[in-house]
């Protein structure tokens, strides 16, 4: 493959890359964050309670 | 033929050069505020109890697919937008995101956002939810809005639901008294885009949209804001003439309608000649006024209400 091949990025395309990459790394880690304590709050620490 | 085509060039791809900050105006961030206000009173006035974390989860929930439903008209109504000054700075419209990118971040933020309010508070929200994306996306952004100029009398509905899903969030039920909180955002819709639309009127015959003014001429569509104005004033009482609220609401909302009116009676009363329309500019500045200070009253008065009854327990 040689270089022809490849797209590349201007300097404001990668700044804005970086900027959705960010929001979308915040995003996933407060979903994580909201089902984990919703979880809890649903169903009380009786959850982490439990026979294995 | 080539099954596959490695080569790129400026003709086959373009690189996005949307930052966050444009998907965010995506979401139409100043409707989301007022749909996170309206949700939050409806959760307030409810006569139960949410847990406050799942309370936070379901108004963020109701905000984000509020904002999905946004991105998606953005995305539909691209071509529009750009023709109207109001809107020609929109991130799709101005080129920021593709149309493409719009839609998928639409489509997916509806979708999460509803399933997160009916796995984490309850499928009635949920549903109430989805059902006000499809309303706002697909019967008025896609069919009333280029077809009557009833379009945003019958798509006001999208706008006022809020409440009402704010209220199934806490009780898992819809009754009377969110039914209420719907028909003040949903009578006070017809008179708030009139107004906007007498004196952006030129905007919108250039984006071939059949607001009410293009269609029906000025003086049809103040008569028609009138109209609406003295339905709305009791309507905006009703919380407290059914005995919902307390006399301090009653009196708020009374002053608060009267107002109303007698914009709307300016704006009635204004000369056909009058291009400057500043009656209507003032109707459309005290209409937003209107709603955001009528909430207010009402989730004080829930709040009070509320303070009081544990005293008195």
């Amino acid at each position: 493959m040689s270089d022809k091949d490849l797209v590349t990025l201007t300097d404001k395309q990668r700044k804005a890359r970086r900027s959705r990459n960010v929001a979308i790394g915040l995003a996933l880690a407060a979903l994580v964050i909201i089902f984990y304590l919703a979880t809890i709050a649903k169903f009380g620490p009786a959850i982490l309670d439990r026979p294995l | 033929m080539a099954l596959v085509h490695n080569r790129f060039d400026d003709q086959t791809i373009r690189m996005s050069e949307a930052t966050a900050g444009d998907f965010f105006a995506l979401l139409k961030p100043r409707v989301m505020s007022l749909v996170v206000f309206t949700a939050f009173v409806g959760m307030v006035a409810a006569p139960a109890t949410i847990n406050p974390f799942l309370a936070i989860v379901a108004i963020l929930a109701i905000a984000i697919g509020a904002g999905a439903s946004g991105a998606l008209n953005m995305w539909y109504d691209a071509d529009i937008d750009a023709v109207m000054t109001r809107t020609a700075s929109r991130p799709v419209p101005s080129g920021k995101v593709t149309p493409h990118e719009a839609l998928t971040f639409g489509l997916v933020l509806s979708a999460l956002s509803v399933m997160t309010l009916g796995v984490l508070v309850n499928w009635l929200s949920a549903a109430l939810l989805a059902f006000t994306i499809f309303f706002y996306a697909v019967i008025y952004t896609m069919w009333l809005k280029r077809w009557t100029p009833q379009n945003i009398v019958i798509g006001g509905a999208a706008g006022a639901l809020p409440p009402m899903i704010g209220w199934a969030a806490v009780t898992g039920a819809v009754s009377f008294e969110s039914v209420v909180l719907f028909l003040i955002t949903f009578l006070w819709t017809p008179p708030h885009f009139w107004a906007l639309a007498l004196f952006k009127s030129q905007d919108y015959e250039r984006a071939g949209i059949p607001m009410m003014p293009n269609v029906a001429g000025e003086a049809s569509t103040r008569r028609q804001i009138f109209a609406y104005s003295l339905l709305l004033a009791p309507v905006g009482v009703a919380p407290w003439l059914l005995g919902y609220t307390t006399i301090g609401y009653g009196v708020v909302s009374l002053a608060l309608g009267a107002g109303f009116v007698w914009y709307a009676w300016k704006v009635l009363r204004m000369s056909d000649s009058d291009r400057v329309m500043k009656p209507a500019k003032q109707l459309f500045a005290y209409s937003l006024l209107y709603l955001f200070v009528i909430f207010a009253a009402y989730l004080a008065d829930s709040i009070i209400e509320r303070v009081f009854a544990l005293g008195g327990a």
